[in-house]
């Protein structure tokens, strides 16, 4: 073994089992340790994931000639719909925080388990009735939603389609990312080891924390705003619909003060992953930790102040209007701060281009250009020529997909030998990341174009000019749909049989690299004493890492 | 951890002060009803709020007791609270000048 701090004899928590009683499914279902919790949100968010991601094939396959090809116009909605409430509710917001955080946030803190080991399961109970319910509400009376992810009124107390149930969901949902915010703020104040203070904690925990915060403040909105609808579905009470003396616009801002913090929860992790791959693989400790640090907190701060970005042609107030295209400008800042320090990191790094260091360029591509068409919405005159155009699906999956779904996979492909005590094939990993980049760029590029020129979002027929870049488009969706199949292979073939894993493969210094593959029940098989700064690659010769 | 003792130190402070915060909330709710009343245009609505506001003040710090316990919760509620604040303070720019 390379590390020689390590027993190698100890068990991994696999092999040790929760409770001595419960054994096979039920040592899952009912465990409360998080790395268990951790894997079994990993297997249910990637579930959801291929249904979300063959839904948005089955879309493009819709599009791929003008006219009605495999589908009519209610289809195509329900399936855009089901695509953004699958993607958004179950995939995007708790994926990494659900699954990387609950397994890697008390490793890397040096702690045994969460702070509430028991309410980190009812968490993941509650995504798992949540999404049940989402499923139940395809088979209701009405038919599947048709709203849209963002369920905007008047439209979405109108319709006939199935709402109240999906909106319940979501509601549910909402809960179970409530109780993990604030188990992992607990955890982070409460549970780190000796010599661990706030600035030794890997940055991973940093924006892991500032998500968390949003997650606890900003959740309730959405929350209440799901019960309105509903109640207004019910009653006709008037909160929204303008008929009874309502006010829609009201809908969107609090949506949009939930959504838009939502967007945060989304990419801040990411982010923060970025943070631990770059040092490490770069063998440089990260430039400005406390800028990427407080970057995170601002980022959770600001994001509560430009919700109104998302509404710049509701009909809302001119003065709203200014005031919030002038603040969203502001939320590039720290989103800046991170990637100049990523790159100051890497200069004059010595680089080793593995897979996940691999998988964090192509984030930083994707990311750039999803963040600067960003900026082209976020100023009012720009945002009223390509509102609720494909523009904007463009930006949106340049951000979420290739920022943060970019993120999922390198950060499985970093973990994954830590986590399954495995290693996958790396020349296949790299290939799969070549195709990746090519394949979202077929994928999602032309929808700038098209957007540019005035394709409007959500609609599953267009004109004939739009065909050619249609087609592309479509033919992009083919062949991410297969590399994504090609990445899942990889990886599941490398659990079933590939070598395994040594303790520390990349060289990483953070505390999760510092315990056997994969680790103990209760983590650690020594009592963990921090006294290093968290990325000082010096720790490596102490370690008796040898480079491969 | 450790919340053992501080949890009984709460209730040195008597009663009393209970049944007086709970005087203060009926007397503000009739300020509310009674305030809605009278036309004060677009002030109304902060005027109702900041009744509010001070009926959640007493509620939580003596009721929910977070005036007795460690300063950090206090600091978390603040936040919460300031964040609650700064969100009404800009959706007030759309219904204030649409």
């Amino acid at each position: 073994m390379a590390d020689g701090n390590v027993n190698v004899a100890a068990k991994s928590f696999y092999e040790e089992g929760t409770t001595k009683k419960s054994t096979g499914i039920t040592s899952w279902l009912f465990s409360t340790d998080h790395k268990r919790i951790g894997l079994m949100y990993l297997v249910t968010i990637t579930a959801f994931f291929f249904v979300g991601a063959l839904f948005g094939v089955l879309m493009r396959l819709e599009l791929m000639a003008p006219g009605e090809t495999i589908m009519g116009a209610q289809e195509y909605n329900t399936l855009f719909t089901l695509h953004g409430v699958i993607m958004i509710f179950l995939f995007i917001i708790p994926g990494i925080p659900a699954i990387f955080g609950n397994f890697f946030l008390p490793l890397q803190l040096g702690a045994k388990d969460v702070a509430f080991p028991r309410l980190n399961l009812l968490s993941y109970w509650i995504y798992l009735i949540g999404s049940v319910l989402v499923i139940l509400s395809l088979f209701m009376q009405g038919g599947p939603i048709d709203t849209g992810w963002t369920f905007y009124v008047p439209y979405s107390v109108r319709t006939t389609t199935s709402v109240s149930l999906p909106l319940f969901a979501a509601f549910v949902l909402g809960f179970s990312s409530i109780l993990t915010g604030l188990n992992f703020i607990v955890t982070i104040h409460r549970m780190r080891a000796p010599g661990m203070n706030f600035f030794r904690m890997p940055l991973f925990v940093w924006s892991t924390y500032a998500t968390a915060w949003i997650q606890v403040i900003a959740t309730p909105v959405v929350g209440i705003t799901i019960l309105l609808v509903i109640i207004e579905r019910s009653f006709g009470v008037g909160i929204f619909d303008p008929a009874l003396g309502g006010d829609p616009i009201l809908f969107q801002h609090l949506f949009w003060i939930y959504s838009h913090p939502a967007v945060y929860i989304m990419i801040l992790p990411a982010m923060g992953v970025v943070s631990e791959i770059i040092p490490t693989f770069s063998r440089r400790t990260i430039f400005g930790y406390t800028p990427i640090a407080m970057s995170s907190l601002a980022i959770a701060f600001v994001g509560y102040l430009v919700w109104a970005h998302h509404m710049f042609t509701s009909g809302m107030s001119d003065t709203s209007r200014v005031i919030f295209s002038l603040l969203t400008y502001i939320v590039a800042l720290p989103s800046g701060v991170k990637v100049f320090n990523w790159v100051a990191t890497m200069y004059k790094g010595s680089i080793d281009p593995k897979p996940p260091f691999l998988w964090v360029m192509s984030f930083v591509f994707l990311f750039s250009i999803g963040g600067l068409t960003g900026l082209v919405l976020g100023s009012i005159t720009a945002d009223i020529h390509v509102h609720d155009t494909y523009f904007v699906v463009s930006h949106f999956h340049y951000v979420m997909f290739g920022g943060t779904g970019t993120i999922v996979f390198a950060a499985m492909y970093y973990w994954f030998p830590k986590m399954f005590g495995k290693m996958y094939n790396i020349k296949w990993a790299n290939i799969n990341a070549l195709f990746y980049i090519i394949a979202f760029n077929v994928l999602y590029f032309p929808k700038f174009i098209m957007g540019y020129q005035g394709m409007p979002r959500r609609y599953y027929d267009y004109l004939p000019e739009f065909a050619d870049l249609q087609m592309l488009s479509t033919i992009g969706s083919w062949i991410m749909f297969a590399t994504l199949v090609s990445i899942f292979l990889n990886l599941f073939l490398a659990i079933k049989k590939g070598k395994k894993a040594h303790n520390n493969p990349w060289g990483g210094v953070t505390l999760e690299w510092q315990t056997s593959s994969p680790p103990p029940l209760l983590n650690f098989d020594r009592e963990i004493t921090v006294n290093h700064e968290p990325y000082d690659f010096s720790q490596l010769k102490e370690l008796d890492y040898e480079s491969k | 951890m450790e919340h053992g003792n501080t949890e009984h130190k709460t209730h040195s402070h008597g009663y009393g002060i209970y049944v007086l915060v709970w005087l203060a909330l009926i007397a503000l709710t009739s300020i509310t009803v009674t305030v809605a009343g009278v036309d004060f245009g677009k002030l109304a609505l902060p005027i109702a709020l900041f009744i509010a506001a001070v009926k959640s003040a007493l509620v939580i710090n003596y009721f929910m007791h977070i005036k007795f316990e460690e300063p950090i919760f206090k600091v978390f509620l603040l936040l919460s609270g300031m964040t609650l604040l700064v969100i009404f303070i800009l959706t007030f720019f759309d219904v204030f000048y649409r």
